[in-house]
């Protein structure tokens, strides 16, 4: 298995959708599993933009609670785990990527990497020493602790990764 | 002292009826987890190495760490406090706090610990707990009962209730989707209105000031980066050095914990983080809000320094907090923390965490219902051993107690090395060798006067032994008697020589395995000798008598070390013994002798194992199957990874073998003897008792490794239990 399939196969098992495509369906994919109104951050995802989409950039807080969906790029994609890494910077990829029900995450097929020495070790560099923060997020937000397991316990509920292959 | 167990037993007792069924629901759902999830995981066993020379090294450096971090910290634009107790780090926060009208607070025991909630409540400071379960606990008014799932002794039903009650919803809630949904919902809007976030932090890394929240909600990163202001709370035990070295905890701690390869959410934030604050009161974009942000680190002792200097507790500031040691525990599955429950902390490791932060009395509370079952040690992913920081404990509170008025009754029969203020019903275990002696010299008249009404009611009332339990029958005939009035295989005839270390018990109450063991190991051509060793210490050290354990181990050793100089290996019938030697010998006997020791003692079965494997005509003298069996290995024995042997030898010898997948027999020696205890370990037993009892197994031989195993069976089943070695011994001399 690729690395990509490997990350592909690990979210599945996290119940998350994934889909894979070219930076020129970006905008079509996007629209399809977009729920409106819908937030985001830009992605930094070469080739991709959501400038011309309907989610709404740099949004307000009312827009951000408002939103059903909330749309953000991922740094890395850790395949033996499923995990994506959200960077925590000052372009509002931290709330953004919490307080929505849904969370498309925009990923570049190249920044999936095998396991969690890797991405700690990239992590190391770009996170401690760049004294940055950012989260190793791994399917939707989930609690047990009343009863059973629901999803969405204070962060979204679902969650799709778009992995970009350029 | 006999109202004090009346009173422990009614607890229990009300902790069965009450939350026993859902904690057990819930730890077990954690247990099974991690041990699906570590089997997964192929460098489990290298990780775990890793992360505990991680914390070996942060907690021997810890006063440079601090130094460091507090200089990142501050390089970064945070501010670090280094606060001495509770009240000092509750004057900061309060401090820091200011003016707030609103708190959102993640889960964090080290808040717990020094009650920050009620602190600033009564500073005018509205304080809400945003994890579900902890938030579940703050309006039942009620204290956690588990490290990692602070909710888990309710059940759904009475989550709703409390919940119907406390808002009066239109529509009464009910599953738990709207409830959560409901938390969320009435939490957020907590959030919105916050002036300050507090968490905790799993790990401090002092090279960036990096902060490591593990989540699974979401709430930790909600409380961290939504309101301006975010004060972190951390025992100074959470320093890690470098950034790298987070990588073995973040494969771990999930998996350790709730069973999950890793939880949904791990922030690795760098505070004061760039992520803009949210001021839901602004039409502005986010992105545009430049509120400057404050964040304060408070970084608390609260004894923990002194735990570093203390060689015995030190190890417990290795601890994660993953509450393996919690949920892998058959006691903590039955009651849960609130009958383990100190002031704050819960589970195997909190009588080190208690004794260290809060004060001796605290881990008093508890400690008792550890049974030094070995079970969390395998589990602990930076291998604490956590028995012996209990037994330590133990010991340090046996020497605070003041005597009783029924010393006088132990006292003679008690040649220790303990002070005179110990517990009469400690004493009377610790010392269970002499009152094996003792009976047996006088059996059959002391079995007989044993289980007279008038001797049981006064054994209750005064030694707290429970009349309802069987007491072991004492023989006539001793296992070492028989062996000197014998003629064995002499040495000159024989391949080898062993050793065959008589237990109290084997020795004085079952001498029939010991027999058994004896034939068998003739039968293969060993010549075996049953020396007059004194007892391994097995029984003062689970009372926290090391004193006396101490001395013993020193006895054993020296009646032993001769027997090793001849080359002679030690053939151990009692796990719980073997395991003495192999394990808790290190604490008292010079290194080479505990190695010379340990390096040749065996589990008979391990033993007969490894010569029937290496000569397999030999088998052809054991007494073989086919025989339907059903087995019961014992818990220390599991941990030394030995139960294998057994198996598998009954196996080759076409034994039908069941196996218990119940992983405790409840009874772990003295502890179902002790009246408060008695039902709580017959609750345990339960489950193996079902498990042997279903329908189509009533039929199979019941074997056990272990006398506490083989003592709670047989008064759990109709069918008397018997060791593996009495199975495959051949017939009768
Ligand atoms: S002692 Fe070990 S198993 Fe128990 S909570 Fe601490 S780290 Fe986890």
């Amino acid at each position: 298995m690729s690395t990509v399939e490997t990350f592909e196969h690990s979210l599945e098992g996290l119940a998350v959708e994934t889909t894979r495509l070219a930076p020129e369906s970006f905008e079509e994919v996007l629209e399809e599993i977009v729920t409106e109104p819908a937030v985001g951050a830009r992605p930094g995802v070469e080739g991709v933009s959501l400038e011309d989409t309907a989610v709404a950039l740099d949004p307000t807080p009312h827009q951000l609670e408002e939103a059903v969906t909330g749309v953000t790029g991922a740094v890395l994609g850790i395949a033996d785990y499923g995990s994506v890494v959200l960077r925590s910077t000052s372009d509002g990829t931290e709330p953004v990527s919490l307080f929505c029900d849904d969370h498309v995450v925009v990923l570049d097929a190249d920044d999936v990497v095998a396991d969690m020495p890797t991405a700690i070790g990239w992590m190391a560099a770009n996170v401690g020493d760049a004294r940055e923060s950012a989260i190793i997020a791994t399917g939707p937000s989930a609690t047990a602790d009343m009863g059973a397991l629901v999803r969405g316990a204070h962060g979204p509920k679902r969650v799709h990764v778009l992995i970009v292959e350029s | 002292m006999s109202a004090d167990r009346e009173e422990k037993a009614a607890h229990i007792r009300r902790l069965l009826d009450t939350e026993g069924d859902s904690v057990q629901e819930n730890t077990r759902v954690f247990n099974q987890g991690r041990y699906t999830a570590v089997e997964d995981l192929e460098e489990y066993e290298e990780l775990k190495t890793r992360a505990r020379a991680i914390k070996e090294d942060a907690i021997e450096r810890l006063p440079e760490l601090i130094d460091q971090l507090t200089e990142t910290v501050e390089e970064n634009g945070g501010n670090v406090y280094l606060a001495s107790d509770a009240a000092d780090a509750n004057r900061y926060i309060e401090e820091v706090a200011g003016d707030a009208g609103t708190l959102v607070k993640s889960k964090s025991m080290t808040s717990e610990e020094i009650d920050v909630n009620e602190h600033l409540e009564r500073a005018g400071v509205d304080v809400y707990e945003t994890d579900l379960g902890e938030f579940v606990i703050q309006l039942a008014e009620e204290s956690p009962s588990h490290i990692v799932g602070p909710a888990i002794h309710k059940s759904r039903e009475e989550i709703a209730d409390l919940f119907n009650h406390e808002f009066e919803p239109e529509e009464p809630l009910e599953t738990a989707e709207e409830l959560t949904m409901f938390a969320r919902e009435y939490l957020g809007e907590r959030v919105k209105e916050a002036d300050v976030g507090m968490t905790g932090a799993n790990f401090v890394v002092a090279e960036s000031g990096t902060l490591a929240l593990v989540t699974s909600e979401g709430n930790a990163r909600k409380c961290a980066v939504a309101p301006d202001t975010h004060v972190a709370v951390a025992g100074v035990e959470k320093i890690v050095p470098a950034f790298e070295e987070l990588q073995p905890f973040i494969e771990l701690i999930g998996r350790s914990g709730t069973g999950q390869d890793i939880t949904s959410y791990l922030s690795l934030f760098t505070p004061p983080v760039s992520t803009p604050a949210i001021d839901f009161e602004s039409e502005a974009p986010i992105t545009e809000n430049d509120a400057e942000r404050e964040f304060h680190l408070v970084l608390l002792d609260n004894g923990r320094m002194a735990m570093r200097e203390d060689p015995e507790l030190k190890e417990t500031l290795y601890c994660i907090r993953c509450g393996a040691c919690a949920n892998v525990c058959a006691n903590f599955q039955h009651v849960g923390g609130h009958a383990f429950g100190g002031e704050t902390y819960s589970g195997g490791i909190a009588t080190g965490w208690e004794a260290g932060v809060h004060s001796q009395e605290s881990a008093g509370e508890f400690n008792d219902l550890c049974t030094g079952c070995t079970r969390c040690v395998n589990q602990c992913p930076v291998k604490i051993d956590i028995p012996w920081i209990n037994e330590v404990v133990r010991d340090r509170i046996n020497h605070g107690e003041e005597p009783s008025e029924f010393e006088f009754l132990v006292e003679g029969l008690t040649p220790d090395a303990e002070p005179s203020g110990l517990d009469v019903q400690k004493r009377f275990f610790g010392n269970f060798g002499t009152v094996a002696r003792l009976g047996s010299a006088t059996a059959p008249v002391s079995n007989w006067l044993a289980e007279l009404p008038p001797t049981r009611w006064a054994m209750e009332r005064t030694l707290g032994i429970d009349r309802r339990r069987e007491l072991p029958t004492f023989a006539n005939e001793t296992l070492r008697d028989w062996f000197v009035a014998r003629e064995g295989l002499p040495a000159a005839e024989a391949d080898r020589e062993v050793v065959l270390y008589p237990d109290t018990y084997t020795d004085y109450v079952s001498p029939e395995r010991g027999k058994a063991a004896v034939r068998t190991l003739e039968a293969l051509g060993v010549s075996v000798i049953v020396p007059d060793v004194p007892e391994s210490g097995r029984a003062p050290l689970s009372q926290g008598m090391l004193s006396t354990a101490s001395v013993q181990a020193h006895e054993v050793y020296a009646e032993l070390a001769e027997h090793l100089d001849a080359g002679r290996d030690v053939v151990a019938i009692e796990p719980s013994d073997l395991a003495m030697f192999l394990g808790e010998y290190e604490k008292f006997l010079p290194e080479r002798s505990f190695e010379r020791l340990s390096e040749n003692s065996y589990e008979v079965l391990e033993y007969v194992y490894g010569l029937v494997s290496n000569d397999p005509e030999k088998a052809d003298v054991l007494s073989d199957g086919p025989g339907r069996v059903a087995y019961h290995s014992h818990c220390q024995q599991r941990t030394l990874g030995l139960e294998g042997y057994t198996t598998t030898l009954l196996e080759e010898l076409d034994y039908d073998v069941l196996t218990s997948t119940v992983e405790c027999c409840g009874m772990a020696g003295s502890f179902g003897y002790k009246e408060q205890y008695y039902e709580l370990a017959m609750d345990v037993g339960y489950e193996l008792q079902d498990e042997f009892e279903e329908r189509g197994e009533r039929d199979r031989t019941v074997l056990a490794s272990g006398t506490s195993c083989t003592d709670q069976l047989d008064a759990l089943l109709d069918r008397k239990p018997r060791h593996p070695i009495e199975s495959i011994a051949p017939g009768p001399e």
